[in-house]
């Protein structure tokens, strides 16, 4: 890969917090219109990883580059505002930005929301407030769109409907996008590649090849790769409770 | 006795007009207790000013920022939760300032002005620091307004998207101890927080934008002042506590007056 169309290169990240590894070895590429899924356990440090590649945390040792006046969307995992807090759509989707209302109302059709900009945000479901956040990204042109469990709080069908609007955001905005997410079957088909993650990069690749992995089978179980239908393994391993988290940090690899 | 009325109204309306539009990020953030503990520390500052000689408000002022400082500190430690961190500093700091205030030789201080305000006594001096700590303070939101509305909403997005979290939010903390210093002779350090927390509150009930909840905020608060003076004057009561009072019939009016015409708040 031509290094410099990369957005984020990461290479021997380590990030602790209180005394715990939270993250260790971590080399991790974003390039430019790729996009990158994370998955993992809970506790993994996904969510870590991400705020550390975009420099929101600090981290203990490694070295991150990040292109130079680099654009970004952010989608927050879960976002709450508090009710004490009046916020019109207009407003919040000019947060950080200053666009006229005719982008705005034109951003909110792309994502087939009503475009109603004196609306409260208070008012707005999980689907509806995860598709006016993806709204607000559009609205910047970023390089790169980070979108941490946007499927969080919203039931299945809107899921889908939301990583179709993601697939088409990207198409249309040409960027990049790293997505923390859980839900295997419907990420990993739109993925360009899969870091699987727990403390440290237990596999990565095409979805695929991510799927057959053992360490995904250890983390995620038989059943997620069933889900995937992607591959079938004869597997001669222990699994904890399907799909679900072992924290064990002694396995090798 | 014209100087008199106009002085305590002038002190009252910098107080509103600095108080209201940070007051409404107190809300938004949760901060009340915050607040609280930079009042507490306040008699502290009292005590440094006469001690080194310096103005009460400067000493205050001083001390505020001191306190603020080394809380942003310890909480970025995380090794307590900021509960009891606030709990601890807002005590101690009281107390320290109680025992600072007795030795003090030669100024009889009255503790009741401090701790419930006297703005019936207020200075020319006293006017000018509240109006030049005023405009400092509201130059200074109207500059980091944006950058703290979305910090507020979502701290992660903002920085993300650019926002330079820490030097904003160190900033935020040193205005609130600007105000806290320059409400002490309206309302008494008791009494700070509720100029930092009423009217916000009170404008939460129309406003549409962070922005209309600010201005509706100065508004309600020099509301108050005024109805407060009014009520002290008319009545002979204690004026910070009659300005708190006023407020809070402002705000209970609001509510009610909501309830009736069947609003949703959050709609």
């Amino acid at each position: 890969m031509n290094d410099k169309a990369n957005l984020i290169t990461a290479s021997d990240l380590k990030v602790s917090r209180g005394g715990q590894v939270i993250l260790d070895g971590i080399d991790i590429t974003v390039g430019s219109g790729e996009i990158v899924t994370l998955i993992g356990p809970n506790g993994a440090g996904k969510s870590t990883l991400v705020r550390s590649l975009l420099g929101l945390e600090p981290i203990d040792s490694g070295k991150i580059d990040r292109k130079a006046g680099l654009v970004v969307g952010y989608q927050a995992q879960r976002l709450v505002i508090d009710s004490t807090l009046p916020l019109t759509v207009r407003r919040f989707l000019t947060l950080t930005g200053n666009q006229t209302d005719d982008e705005l109302v034109r951003t909110l059709e792309l994502v087939q929301l009503e475009p109603t900009l004196d609306k409260s945000i208070h008012v707005l479901s999980g689907g509806e407030m995860q598709r006016v956040q993806l709204a607000r990204a559009i609205l910047r042109s970023p390089d790169l769109l980070v979108l941490d469990e946007p499927t969080q709080n919203v039931d299945i069908s809107g899921a889908i409907e939301l990583y179709r609007l993601i697939q088409e955001t990207r198409d249309r905005l040409n960027c990049a996008v790293i997505m923390v997410s859980h839900d295997l079957n419907v990420v990993m088909s739109a993925t360009n590649r899969v870091y699987c993650l727990n403390n440290h990069i237990c596999c990565s690749g095409r979805p695929a090849e991510v799927s057959k992995h053992p360490e995904f089978l250890r983390l995620f179980g038989q059943s997620a790769a069933d889900m995937l239908a992607v591959y079938t393994h004869d597997h001669d391993h222990d699994h904890g409770p399907t799909g679900e988290v072992r924290p064990s940090h002694n396995h090798t690899h | 006795m014209d100087d008199f009325i106009a002085r305590t109204v002038l002190a009252g309306i910098g107080v509103a007009f600095a108080a209201g539009p940070l007051g409404c990020f107190v809300v938004w953030r949760r901060m009340a207790y915050f607040g609280d503990t930079l009042a507490h520390s306040a008699l502290l500052g009292v005590a440094f000013g006469f001690l080194l000689g310096t103005a009460p408000t400067f000493g205050t002022m001083a001390t505020g920022i001191g306190v603020a400082i080394l809380l942003v500190w310890l909480q970025q430690k995380r090794d307590w939760s900021s509960d009891t961190l606030l709990g601890l500093l807002s005590h101690t700091t009281l107390a320290c300032g109680l025992i600072a205030i007795t030795f003090i030789q030669g100024v009889r201080i009255d503790l009741m002005a401090y701790l419930f305000g006297d703005i019936l006594a207020v200075s020319n001096t006293d006017v000018v620091w509240i109006w030049v700590g005023a405009c400092v303070v509201s130059g200074l939101v109207l500059l980091l307004w944006r950058a703290l509305v979305a910090l507020t909403v979502n701290r992660e997005m903002a920085m993300a998207e650019g926002v330079a979290s820490q030097r904003v939010e160190l900033a935020f903390v040193i205005l609130i101890a600007i105000v806290v210093a320059i409400s002490m002779k309206v309302v008494g350090i008791l009494l700070i927080t509720a100029m930092l927390i009423i009217p916000p509150a009170t404008a939460r009930h129309i406003a549409k934008t962070p922005e209309q909840m600010a201005v509706i905020s100065i508004f309600v608060g020099c509301l108050s002042v005024a109805a407060g003076i009014a009520g002290s004057y008319r009545w002979d009561i204690p004026a910070g506590p009659a300005i708190v009072v006023s407020a809070a019939i402002l705000f209970a009016i609001g509510m009610t007056s909501g309830l009736i015409r069947g609003d949703q708040r959050h709609g």
